[in-house]
């Protein structure tokens, strides 16, 4: 490694912006190509700004957009080196094209995705909208509660999408503001230790081998078409999940911080439980404490891994509890939430008799609060009291005017 | 800079393509597979080289075959340009960090994409590729029309052509707009170099291609493409009617260097009337309607005043 070393404290105080850009400093990304969009701008200013004191030696590419900015992460990638790029809301919908051409390609890409709404009204404030669009563009999706997650699974990202086995872009989500721009204490692995971690690229049919020319991005039709989605599809479905874990242990020897696919608190005797994703998952841990002190058998099951689902690990979490609330942090626009129906996919084979009730929250950067947490714990228990669903399946938490139920 | 490639005469030239086959599934008699060729068989170069989506990617990509020897990729309809950049930019960083496999060779990096992808909805993408000063060559197939979705208009597909969205019709003469003046924008871009050429004027071709491989920074190329299908004509005729465009002066021959130095690169001895260029090819067949002459005799008038204004430019080296 050709580039200065930077000496981090054991713990430093970053906001989850900081803590990607200081991520994608210690993986030395070979190729940034990126566009500025709030709330996920200061990832790639950190890494402009790490390139310009000779931190990093990759190349940064300011493009003009945020689909050129997945195009040159795609040209660069299939070149045969490592590759990121941010962004949030408006530029991932713009990028949202090439997000599909990246994973179709089997390009490990990563993308940090800060989590915003998406217009119209325009709104520059967190929800999971964004993430949500890109569900089935075929990357891979990882879920930070808090800067120190965004941190660790920068690294963890890495490793998954660029194993030749799996070849997968792979995004790695924050909370808009919530998460980008609050600090707190991030626990560091040194320059040398981070690296080491992740490795040294190793590319895989790259443009750039001169002697071995490929073609990358063909055209299939009915022929093959269905055989190449089938066979990513499989390979997500099989693959990831066990490589993730493994993964995921290998951090653990290093960093001493142990991540699940499905993160569970309290969960073993739980009666109900709240199913999330992002920063609400640490107050709804927060309320489910309280609620325990209060005589109810509150849990939490947190989504790590959104993509690819994890519908096993979901089941077995939830397999003992009565009342479940799934909560989207996106408009279902015509639908229950995302989460609500993927949960009780997850449910529906297991012979599980748990009541499942969907709510949407916090669009646009609106306060998850504790009293909205307690409120919703009383509904579930009083849900598992009278062995129904008491009120409507789908509820809006927060919004002004009349209560908003449905279904 | 590498070596340049010699060329001795048209046969040898023609055959020394190793890079791109001949099996593929464009038209007989299309252009775009002579441009091709004649680009990379220009070159003794490493390619690393892209295609935007249009008849020269569906027709060379289809898995599981492939008609290129040298790395290709293709992305979407408007980004082969920045696919190229973005692969330019991993060689320049992989070369900086020592982790070449062969760091003795400098490839070259090429994008081939339509007039449509390249005129209209690409634009953004190349304008933004110039500007930034990649080291890539940018080439249009300029067919005058998005042939690989069956001819729809383009920003490129000049006044009196009769596209499916612009057709000549009982009281229409088909396209209402002149084609946009792409090389006078690109070279606005103060860009080390910028070309037209034809593949009937090989020679002059080779010459540009060469030039352009070796100069440090973007590159816009835009070859007129003649399309068989589109432009209707029988196959066999591909030549002469390139012939036809280049003599006519309709696409003339010519060079900008970084931005301001014009030269004209193709006088002919014999002007032709554009008349002849027209008549020639189904698309303009309706201007020939005694309600459309008109449009002939404006014709023959913007061409003359075009070749004015190049060799007045030429002439004063601004
Ligand atoms: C975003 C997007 N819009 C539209 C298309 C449909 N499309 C594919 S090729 C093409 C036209 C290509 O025309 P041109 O670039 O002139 O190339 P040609 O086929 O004439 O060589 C169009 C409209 C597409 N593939 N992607
Ligand atoms: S339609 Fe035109 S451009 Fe397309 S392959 Fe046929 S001749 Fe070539």
């Amino acid at each position: 490694m050709a580039f200065d070393k930077m000496e981090l404290r054991d713990i430093e105080v970053w906001d989850g912006n900081f803590a990607a850009a200081q991520a994608l400093r210690q993986c030395q990304i070979d190729v940034v190509a990126a566009y500025p969009i709030t709330p996920s701008t200061p990832i790639v200013e950190g890494y402009a700004k790490f390139l310009a004191d000779g931190y990093v030696e990759g190349e940064f590419v300011m493009v003009e957009s945020e689909h050129a900015a997945m195009s040159g992460c795609i040209g660069a990638s299939a070149a045969g080196g490592r590759v990121a790029t941010a962004t949030s809301s408006q530029g991932l919908a713009l990028m949202s094209e090439t997000l599909y051409q990246a994973s179709g390609m089997r390009l490990p890409i990563i993308l940090n995705l800060v989590n915003r709404a998406l217009a119209s009204p325009l709104n520059v404030n967190g929800d999971h909208s964004d993430m949500y669009m890109v569900r089935d563009s075929g990357w891979i999706q990882f879920d930070a509660y808090n800067p120190q997650e965004a941190y660790d699974l920068n690294f963890i990202a890495f490793k998954v999408a660029e194993d030749h086995d799996i070849r997968l872009p792979a995004i790695v989500n924050q909370d808009g503001f919530m998460t980008s721009h609050t600090a707190q204490g991030v626990k560091t692995l040194s320059d040398d230790v981070a690296y080491g971690f992740v490795g040294e690229f190793k590319p895989m049919n790259d443009m750039l081998d001169l002697d071995h020319p490929v073609t990358h991005g063909v055209q299939t039709e009915e022929d093959w078409h269905f055989e190449h989605k089938a066979r990513q599809h499989r390979d997500l479905m099989t693959k990831v999940i066990p490589k993730i874990e493994a993964v995921f242990d290998e951090f653990e020897k290093l960093s001493g911080r142990k991540y699940n696919i499905v993160e569970k608190y309290d969960m073993d005797d739980a009666d109900v439980a709240v199913v999330c994703l992002g920063t609400s998952v640490e107050t709804a841990r927060e309320v489910a404490k309280e609620m325990r002190e209060n005589g109810i058998k509150a849990g939490v099951v947190g989504i790590r891994v959104l993509r690819p689902f994890p519908f096993m690990q979901i089941a077995e979490a939830l397999k003992d509890v009565k009342a479940i609330a799934a909560l989207d942090r996106s408009s279902p626009n015509g639908a229950a939430g995302m989460l609500f129906n993927e949960i009780a996919g997850a449910l529906y084979n297991t012979g599980s008799k748990a009541l499942l009730s969907g709510y949407v929250y916090g669009l646009g950067g609106r306060d998850l609060t504790k009293t909205h947490l307690r409120d919703l714990y009383k509904e579930l228990q009083a849900n598992a009291d009278a062995g129904k669903v008491t009120t409507q399946l789908q509820q809006f938490i927060g919004v002004r005017g009349p209560k908003l139920a449905f279904l | 800079m590498s070596e340049m490639k010699k060329i001795k005469n048209l046969k040898e030239f023609s055959t020394s393509a190793d890079r791109f086959e001949g099996a593929n599934l464009l038209c007989p008699g299309c252009a775009h597979s002579i441009i091709v060729r004649e680009i990379l068989n220009a070159t003794n170069d490493d390619l690393i080289l892209s295609a935007s989506t249009g008849c020269l990617e569906v027709c060379t990509a289809v898995y599981p075959y492939t008609s290129w020897d040298a790395s290709w990729i293709h992305i979407g309809f408007e980004n082969g340009s920045t696919a190229v950049a973005g692969a330019e930019a991993m060689h320049k960083a992989l070369k900086r960090k020592g982790r070449l496999k062969q760091p003795d060779r400098e490839p070259k990096f090429v994008s081939f994409a339509g007039d449509g992808a390249s005129y209209d909805i690409g634009f953004q993408w190349i304008s933004g590729c110039m500007e930034r000063g990649h080291n890539i060559m940018h080439v249009v197939l300029d067919n005058e029309v998005y042939a690989n979705t069956g001819g729809q208009r383009s920003s490129s597909t000049p006044i009196g052509s009769s596209a499916t969205t612009s057709p000549a019709g009982r009281i229409s003469y088909g396209e209402k707009k002149n084609k946009k003046d792409m090389l006078s924008i690109m070279a606005a871009h103060q860009v080390p170099y910028v070309a037209q050429v034809a593949p009937n004027k090989w020679k002059d071709m080779v010459k540009k291609i060469q030039h352009g491989l070796a100069v440090d920074g973007p590159v816009f190329i835009n070859a007129m493409s003649a399309c068989t299908t589109e432009w209707k004509f029988d196959p066999k005729d591909t030549m002469s009617i390139s012939d036809l465009a280049t003599d006519s002066l309709v696409f003339p021959l010519y060079e900008i260097i970084d931005g301001h130095e014009l030269n004209i690169t193709y006088r002919p001895k014999n002007i032709v009337p554009v008349e002849e260029y027209l008549a020639a090819q189904g698309r303009f067949k309706h201007l020939f309607k005694d309600e459309y002459k008109y449009l002939i005799k404006e014709w023959q008038e913007r061409i003359d005043a075009q070749w004015a204004y190049l060799q007045r430019r030429e002439e004063a080296r601004v």
